[in-house]
């Protein structure tokens, strides 16, 4: 299954804005299925990391504790045109996703 | 939290983008017990250790007062505090307190945290600003009308 990761940059704070909207069920594992009776099985992001030209500038853990379709802010500093910036996470069940975006 | 598996996961992550999918998998340990704990003091300790906690002006929390759905609450965190190592934010009243955490680099990374969080009901929210060998928080209470951690 795939899951759709975007990724905005804007001006913000002492540099950029990132933000990231991943399309994501981040099912707690305490829902039942209304229908069946049955627990559905928890599945959520557990680690999004944020890349600047190929270095870390921020990892974020995330759990059962952040909504549906995550959508994750961090501030960049010292970003210039051009530079790019990256986003990839993976869940509890072996997913990932990534998506990259240019400096403007 | 180990802040030695963090490292490594760290510089294993400068390897390149082709390669990070797998390597974030495998290096950055995420800490299960951590979000499994149902006390937001035991959380914090379990983060935190003995690091002094006090409650501070340079941390701003921008929440609605009032969240018509728990499901979706919309959190910032806003830190004037230059050398901040990490943002944590966690909800007293959820069945695990332990919500979400990152970790920046300063010089790198500004003061800066958003997230859409989840609440089962009315709690205080309060966000833990890592920053040279202290540990900032400021706090503020969100009402929730329906909760969103039963579905």
């Amino acid at each position: 299954m795939a899951f759709v990761t975007k990724m905005k940059i804007k001006k913000g704070g002492d540099g950029h804005d990132v933000l990231c909207l991943v399309k994501h069920p981040m099912e707690t594992g305490l829902r039942k299925d209304k229908k069946t009776g049955k627990v559905i099985p928890a599945h959520f992001i557990e680690v999004m990391a944020f890349q600047l030209n190929g270095t870390t500038v921020a990892e974020a853990l995330l759990g059962q504790g952040v909504s549906m379709n995550p959508l994750i802010g961090i501030n960049v500093i010292g970003a210039k045109s051009g530079d790019k910036i990256t986003v990839s996470w993976n869940d509890n069940m072996g997913e990932t996703g990534a998506a990259e975006a240019t400096v403007k | 939290m180990n802040r030695r598996i963090f490292l490594k996961g760290t510089a294993l992550c400068a390897t390149g983008f082709g390669l990070l999918k797998s390597v974030v998998a495998m290096a950055l340990e995420w800490p299960k017990t951590l979000f499994e704990l149902e006390d937001e003091a035991e959380a914090v300790k379990t983060l935190f250790g003995d690091t002094p906690i006090s409650e501070s002006a340079d941390v701003a929390i921008k929440a609605p007062l009032q969240a018509e759905n728990g499901a979706v609450v919309p959190i910032k965190v806003h830190t004037t505090l230059a050398d901040a190592e990490s943002i944590s934010i966690m909800v007293e009243k959820n069945p695990s307190p332990f919500i979400t955490t990152v970790n920046l680099r300063p010089g790198s990374s500004g003061g800066m945290y958003s997230a859409r969080i989840k609440m089962g009901q009315t709690s205080n929210v309060t966000a833990y600003v890592k920053a040279g060998g202290k540990v900032h928080t400021a706090s503020q209470e969100i009402k929730v009308t329906v909760g969103g951690c039963g579905g």
